[in-house]
């Protein structure tokens, strides 16, 4: 999860927390990238489908979540910080 | 309530290029954007785009915050209460601010177009994995296709190449003989064909296929492989991520809420980019998706113009760009036989999951949206409308505020009563 490219170096990480499991995330990611790289889905659809980030610009808004108990949180224009609280639909 | 002369709605690189030019020649003016940073989709904050670093970000970034412009980024325009004031909405609160001239650079964004599987996680947009990629995501050693349709496909594969993804394909749906007419009419854009051959040199191992379309994603819940159909040959490719989009759609809800007038789907603006709205001028991609140089040059014609200067010399460059966008708009136009890749079970509105089959008997987006909820979820039809548009021909209707989502005591609050600080 905290792997480095192989044109990157790493960075360092923060701990959060995505649905009562501490995850360790790279800082400068977005809340959105760290769900798919923990294979998470943002949300269930109405149908209960589960889904993630389309357009990672804040207009589809499959990748909203609560964050920090805040509901319906467009994840893709937020980035992780240390002690956030994520929880995924 | 806080008034500027000159108010522009959107940070990237033509909102960013109006508000300099217009605070460089003495007017007060306030940028707003709804991302944190500046620089919009392409920029995103950073002078490093996909091969090479861009002083004019850095030259607009440092001009902006000189202290003379009220930055309010993180703030998202949601209505128009009362004549020449916007509301906007921010993580603390709401704030109103009135206008003498309003500069809308509202950008653009991806056209998707719906195909079985196309709600899996790993399905992004092209510019969305990109812009994930930008985010943090992870794609050393991850297998990609890209496909769709415009040049941000060739950008994509040389960024994400360069990062260490596995591009398996780049699948172009439009024509051999589209591109090539498209190439031979580049020849009157030497930077653009230089861009082109750059990235597809950057990206030379990857496979790059015109007449050819993902017709199907595949996975339980995530991606696990796509079937692409190959100018008629249909073949599967296992691959951890597809990046789909079919070139870009301009971000017309604004300029819709503020009346002003849409011909072929554009912002339609006179030779000082001033819209039919009185005081209400466009730039960018909505008045035709041209790309950077298009947008900086509007953008400068706006603030110059604003600011009561004369911004005439700009016109002929400005007017060539927007030929471009013209050249652009064909080649990449989506062909037909894409209208027939979603099932009757696809989901064409994601937010509401209202499949194919519910909107066949449906004769306008209007009906569509009162019968089945499709256009009514959280994105308001930022997604299904385009989608829409393509496969049933609808128009949709002028947009009614809030033009996003917003809280309650955004929208109840009287214009008189609402707090100037937030």
């Amino acid at each position: 999860m905290k792997r480095s490219t192989s044109t990157q170096p790493a960075k360092p990480a923060v701990d959060l927390t995505i649905n009562g499991r501490s995850v360790s995330i790279a800082q400068d990611t977005s809340v959105a990238a760290a769900l798919m790289q923990a294979a998470i889905a943002t949300r269930k659809s109405v149908t209960g489908t589960p889904r993630n980030a389309l357009c990672a610009m804040g207009v589809c808004m499959e990748c909203c979540a609560t964050v920090n108990g805040i509901k319906h949180v467009r994840t893709c224009q937020l980035i992780v910080q240390q002690g956030m609280d994520v929880v995924t639909g | 309530m806080t008034s500027f002369d000159v108010v522009v709605v959107g940070a990237g690189p033509a909102g960013m290029a109006a508000a300099a030019v217009a605070a460089n020649y003495g007017a007060g003016v306030c940028l707003i954007d709804d991302n944190a940073l500046c620089g919009g989709q392409i920029w995103r904050g950073h002078s490093d785009t996909e091969h090479h670093t861009d002083r004019r970000f850095d030259q607009l970034q440092s001009a902006l915050e000189n202290g003379r412009i009220d930055l309010r980024y993180a703030a998202g325009v949601v209505a128009n209460p009362v004549p020449d004031v916007l509301r906007l909405e921010t993580s603390r609160g709401y704030d109103d601010i009135r206008y003498g001239r309003l500069i809308l650079a509202t950008g653009a964004r991806e056209r998707f177009l719906p195909f079985p599987g196309w709600t899996l996680q790993g399905v992004m947009g092209v510019g969305g994995i990109q812009a994930m990629v930008k985010a943090g995501l992870p794609i050393d050693g991850k297998r990609v296709v890209l496909a769709g349709s415009g040049p941000l496909l060739l950008a994509v594969a040389a960024n994400l190449a360069r990062k260490g993804a596995h591009i398996l394909g780049i699948f172009e749906q439009a024509s051999a003989l589209q591109l090539a007419r498209f190439g031979f009419e580049l020849l009157a854009h030497p930077g653009k064909l230089r861009d082109g051959v750059a990235y597809r040199a950057a990206t030379h191992s990857a496979p790059y296929r015109t007449g050819s379309w993902v017709m199907q994603a595949h996975g339980e819940s995530s991606l696990e492989a796509v079937t692409v159909s190959q100018r008629g040959s249909v073949r599967r490719i296992e691959c951890d991520y597809l990046g789909c989009g079919f070139h870009l759609v301009p971000n017309l809800e604004l300029p819709s809420l503020l009346k002003c007038e849409i011909q072929s789907g554009y912002v339609n603006v006179s030779g000082s980019q001033e819209t039919s709205t009185q005081c209400v001028y466009c730039v960018g991609e909505p008045t035709g998706i041209g790309g950077l140089e298009k947008a900086l040059c509007e953008g400068e014609i706006a603030g110059l113009v604003c600011a009561g200067r004369s911004a005439t010399h700009l016109y002929k460059r400005r007017d060539r760009y927007k030929r471009f966008a013209g050249k652009l708009d064909r080649a990449f136009a989506p062909r037909h036989e894409l209208n027939q890749l979603a099932t009757p079970d696809t989901f064409v509105c994601r937010c509401e999951d209202v499949s194919r089959h519910a909107l066949d008997s449906m004769h306008s987006w209007r009906e569509a949206k009162l019968h089945t909820r499709c256009g009514m979820g959280p994105c308001q039809g930022r997604i299904c409308g385009p989608a829409a548009e393509f496969l049933f021909g609808w128009n949709s209707e002028h947009p009614r505020p809030p033009v996003y989502p917003a809280r309650v005591s955004t929208l109840a609050s009287d214009v008189e009563t609402a707090p100037t600080e937030i």
